[in-house]
């Protein structure tokens, strides 16, 4: 229908983009991966799986991977918590105020994400809004140390941020469940709370699926919560990959964790649709 | 003469049965979605074991009135009784009654087995007991072969005949079924007429029919309940609601009918040209007269028939009759039925008997 010339004009620009900022990038780092820095701080592009064998050797980074897994978990979970009864309120019960209401959800997304970081870094510190008022109420003689500069500051700043990612997918495949169902469950003598299990909740798994791989994945992937947040103990691996590019220098093991993660990301992916095609039915 | 009155009167005779209490009493059901006013002081009995339509153009309120007696929506005013159980204020699943839904309703992550044994499931009735009303359900539906399909592998008239089991496997006093044959393609649909009457027939259990097709209502209904604009017009079996329409809406929804409007003076009727004796009060006067009972005057006249000339307008073939319309002197338009192939002069004088004009009421206006 159109000719070649004008397919090749039309798919070039995103073809190239696609290229250069992609593709490129990547596999550079695939290369690098597989190089090493000498003593003298430059790159030396001979073949080798040193920076594999140390990745596994010491502790440190498969431990701060498993941290950065055990957050991300943590965030999952909090936000399909938190987004699940929202997206169902909303969806089931929310009336004429529904769109109001999903665009109260939205609005949140236009702020920065740093200004939402940074905001939770003044409620959290030792001089911060949460400290002082339960110093006011006298609930704690001094300021909790613990709340900021931890993982439990990672987690709930990062649940903050990503609960709107899990809403909207869970909010989606709510509205899609044709309400006629639910009136047939309830016919056939099952109460609100066994059409919720029995209907309801097998219904919307494709949106719950879809929410819970937006969190897990942006989460764990996530370095600016960590780095503001996290303190010592709060480290996640994407701040080791900065390092590792940054002051450390030494980009080969940084590219090293890089595909690593992007292994355990794109399988993820992977899981994630297959979870949803299998329940999906329309 | 049969009026709407007598249709009542039939009505209350049926409540005084001893031997057959009502299954479910409407009472004065009124409702209203905002300004708009969907029903209208609904009163109405279904008996043990009846198959009763409820028949109305789309609009007329009678989802509506079926959604709140399976409890979906609540009436404003009005109660429900079944038996001496009041219904109205019990959410649906409190409510022995099951409904079998336009679009039927299957549940898509469910297989047809697991469908039909939700109801049992959710009341956590054994699973042996569940396993064998459900292989004997779905053996009733003849749906057997597929009971481990999705809903979406099988074809629209087998969902309907699960939805079918669906309901009647929890043994409800009443089912509900909102247009269940709407979506089937006319074939399938007689088939299933025909299928859905012998097997209420067999199960016993009372069906309340929502239906626009006054033709399905006949082939089906063992009473209609004729809604128009929220109010019923008429409830009365098949033969009595085509023979002895009490309003004139009823005539013109049920079959063809000629509608004439005359005036009464001194125990004869006036209309246009034609006169003929009755016992009605003098005034105005409005009858029905179906095509069937005007025939053309063949020799002799036959004794107590009215007559009029008149000449053909237009002839409709269809199939083993036909209907003709005549213009009668006097300026009237009647349509006749004759069987087909009947040979007519373009002038011809036509006939009917009094008796089969039958007095209705004008249905009011209503918005």
């Amino acid at each position: 229908m159109f000719s070649r010339a004008y397919k090749t004009i039309v798919t070039a620009p995103p073809l190239v983009w696609v290229t250069i900022f992609l593709i490129v990038p990547y596999a550079l780092m695939f290369c690098y991966s597989f190089w090493s820095v000498s003593s003298g701080q430059t790159i030396v592009h001979s073949w080798n799986l040193q920076n594999y064998h140390e990745l596994l050797r010491k502790p440190v980074y498969w431990e701060t991977l498993l941290r950065s897994i055990w957050i991300a978990a943590r965030v999952t979970l909090f936000s399909l918590a938190l987004g699940y009864p929202l997206a169902y309120f909303l969806s089931f019960y929310a009336g004429r105020r529904k769109d109001l209401l999903y665009q109260l959800v939205i609005i949140p997304l236009w702020v920065s994400y740093l200004v939402r970081a940074y905001a939770w870094k003044t409620i959290l510190g030792s001089d911060g809004v949460l400290n002082t008022f339960l110093q006011y109420v006298h609930l704690t003689s001094h300021p909790l140390e613990f709340l900021l500069y931890s993982p439990f500051a990672v987690v709930l700043t990062l649940t903050h941020i990503y609960t709107p990612f899990t809403i909207l997918p869970i909010y989606a495949a709510l509205e899609h469940i044709p309400r006629n169902l639910v009136e047939a469950s309830t016919d056939l003598g099952a109460t609100p709370t066994q059409t919720f299990w029995k209907v309801i909740l097998p219904l919307s798994i494709p949106g719950v699926v879809a929410g819970a791989t937006f969190a897990f994945v942006l989460s764990l992937g996530d370095f600016l919560a960590p780095l503001l947040l996290g303190g010592p103990s709060g480290i996640m691996i994407s701040n080791v990959v900065v390092s590792l590019f940054g002051a450390a220098y030494n980009w080969p093991l940084g590219a090293a964790i890089s595909l690593g993660m992007l292994v355990i990301v794109v399988n993820l992916l992977f899981l994630s649709e297959k979870l949803e095609k299998r329940w999906s039915f329309s | 003469m049969a009026t709407f009155k007598d249709s009542l009167r039939t009505q209350t005779a049926d409540s005084q049965g001893p031997a057959n209490p009502h299954l479910l009493s409407i009472r004065n059901v009124a409702k209203s979605f905002g300004r708009n006013q969907v029903l209208r002081n609904v009163s109405l009995d279904v008996a043990e074991g009846e198959f009763l339509t409820i028949l109305g153009e789309s609009g007329s309120g009678k989802t509506t009135l079926l959604r709140i007696i399976a409890g979906f929506e609540t009436a404003n005013s009005g109660e429900l009784w079944m038996g001496s159980e009041r219904l109205d204020g019990q959410p649906p699943y409190r409510r022995r009654v099951n409904t079998v839904f336009q679009h039927y309703a299957l549940f898509p992550h469910l297989t047809v087995e697991q469908n039909v044994a939700y109801g049992l499931r959710v009341a956590k009735r054994p699973e042996a007991e569940t396993r064998q009303r459900v292989a004997e359900a779905l053996a009733m539906v003849k749906m057997t072969a597929q009971a481990s399909a999705k809903p979406s592998r099988i074809s629209g008239g087998q969902q309907q005949r699960v939805a079918l089991a669906r309901a009647l496997v929890n043994r409800p006093r009443l089912l509900l079924l909102d247009e269940p044959l709407s979506a089937l393609d006319a074939n399938l649909r007689r088939q299933m007429q025909v299928e859905l009457k012998s097997l209420q027939r067999e199960v016993g259990t009372a069906f309340v029919f929502v239906t626009h097709d006054q033709e399905e209502a006949m082939v089906m209904s063992d009473r209609i309940a004729l809604l128009r604009s929220g109010e019923l017009e008429q409830v009365a079996t098949p033969r009595e609601i085509y023979s002895r329409p009490a309003t004139s809406y009823v005539a013109q929804f049920i079959g063809h009918t000629n509608l004439l409007k005359g005036e009464v003076q001194a125990g004869t009727v006036r209309c246009g040209a034609i006169s003929w004796r009755t016992e009605l009060p003098d005034g105005p006067a409005l009858f029905s007269l179906r095509p069937e009972h005007i025939r053309p005057v063949q020799g002799a006249s036959s004794p107590g028939a009215v007559r009029v000339r008149g000449h053909l307008l237009h002839q409709a073939f269809q199939g083993s009759t036909e209907l003709i319309r005549v213009a009668a002197d006097g300026g009237m338009v009647l349509t006749m039925r004759v069987a087909s192939g009947s040979s007519l002069a373009d002038h011809l004088e036509i006939e009917f008997s009094a008796a089969d004009a039958v007095a209705v009421r004008e249905s009011p206006e209503r918005i």
